[in-house]
């Protein structure tokens, strides 16, 4: 069975498009690595594991493995963050609710960029091509993957969508991960950094309902500050409970759809690069 | 639901760590899994039935050892007990504080036949 989407078998697995190409690979279904073995294999410790075994009367052995369950995808995100890291490309993992903007503030940034700064942007969402079609009308090299039942994206899926981008140095890339704001926090893709979406609809409440996905990001964006006259959001209220579950994190406040606020998080981008 | 995906994780590993002795079948396993790991046990318990099938965990045993959060204060060095990830310092109220203890995710060991 599929572990990410559930699956009986693997053609409803995740697959990898560019815009303009036909859903006909499954072959990049992403547990079929020869990776794993390779990856497991420093934690074989055969004295370790020998030491403790102690047979019991039917042949019974009993083995310490003390393995981490996430441990495969934590050694390819390290794989894609040394790659990043080597190509000195500054990776952003784009989480959110789905509708808080995410697509809207990544539009709008590589429009009002891109002359200045190489992007690439990986688009993850459970079905079709609407956001990579989306970037690809801005001439940006992007590549969706669709998860099928998954609700987010693991670092492997996202080792195979890099191969296929042939990202050049000295950029930036974007990864936009499945609307959820449960799930993707746990898996690390290799990001340089992780940035949380949070629009002003979504109730100033929001990082200590889902507080995993605070905790783990480096920057809060709060979109549709435009919108504020109308809501009962208290925006400091908001940023108090972010920062009690994460007193690191880094605000922009901004509106997508006046441009407002931007040009702050574009100078943060331009100091990363 | 992530908790899939996890199990998923943990049948790769015993799959794996069974090959690797020669056995055929897992007759006991035991997780740890922090109370801060981001994991539903009610959820992971919903789907293991349907995901273990025809793997060598399908008729085992399972225990889940859960692990309480603990974290130490960055301002007083306090250790102290969490429910929740954002819960501050006892002792002085800060929210800066390093996680000790409760994101654990990990297969403990396997008793294969």
């Amino acid at each position: 069975m599929c572990g990410t989407c559930g699956c009986g078998s693997d053609t409803n697995g995740p697959t990898i498009l560019k815009p303009g190409e036909h859903n006909h690979s499954h072959d990049v279904h992403h547990h079929n690595h020869d990776g794993h073995t390779h990856s497991h294999e420093h934690h074989t410790h055969e004295d370790h594991t020998h030491a403790h075994n102690h047979s019991h009367n039917h042949k019974h052995k009993v083995l310490e493995i003390e393995q981490d369950i996430l441990q495969n995808n934590q050694v390819l995100a390290a794989r894609n963050r040394g790659y990043f890291e080597a190509k000195n490309i500054f990776a952003l993992n784009l989480v959110s609710s789905p509708g808080s903007g995410k697509t809207s503030i990544l539009e709008r940034t590589l429009s009002d960029l891109k002359n200045e700064i190489p992007f690439y942007v990986i688009e993850g969402d459970q079905q079709t091509l609407n956001d990579a079609n989306r970037i690809d009308v801005l001439n940006i090299p992007v590549i969706q993957i669709n998860t099928g039942k998954g609700c987010h994206l693991e670092s492997d899926i996202v080792y195979e969508a890099v191969k296929k981008l042939e990202i050049k140095n000295n950029s930036i890339l974007m990864i936009e991960n499945v609307g959820n704001l449960v799930c993707p926090s746990m898996f690390d893709l290799g990001e340089s950094k992780r940035v949380v979406i949070i629009s002003t609809t979504e109730g100033d409440d929001k990082p200590i309902k889902y507080p995993d996905m605070f905790h783990t990001s480096d920057i809060c964006i709060i979109n549709k500050i435009d919108l504020l006259p109308y809501l009962n959001t208290d925006i400091e209220k908001l940023k108090g409970y972010a920062l009690q579950v994460n007193p690191k994190l880094q605000f922009f406040e901004v509106s997508a759809t006046t441009g407002e606020g931007m040009e702050a998080w574009y100078n943060w981008l331009k100091e990363n690069i | 639901m992530h908790e899939l995906s996890i199990v998923m994780g943990i049948v790769k590993i015993a799959e794996d760590e069974t090959a690797k002795v020669k056995e055929n079948a897992v007759a006991k396993i035991e997780l740890e899994i922090g109370q801060l790991a981001g994991v539903e046990l009610d959820a992971l318990n919903f789907v293991w039935e349907s995901a273990v099938k025809d793997s060598v965990l399908e008729h085992a045993l399972k225990t889940i050892i859960e692990i309480p959060g603990k974290a130490i204060c960055a301002d007083c060095d306090r250790e102290f007990y969490l429910n929740n990830i954002f819960d501050s310092c006892p002792n002085c109220n800060s929210n800066f504080k390093g996680i000790i203890q409760g994101k654990e995710l990990r297969v403990k060991s396997l008793e294969v036949i």
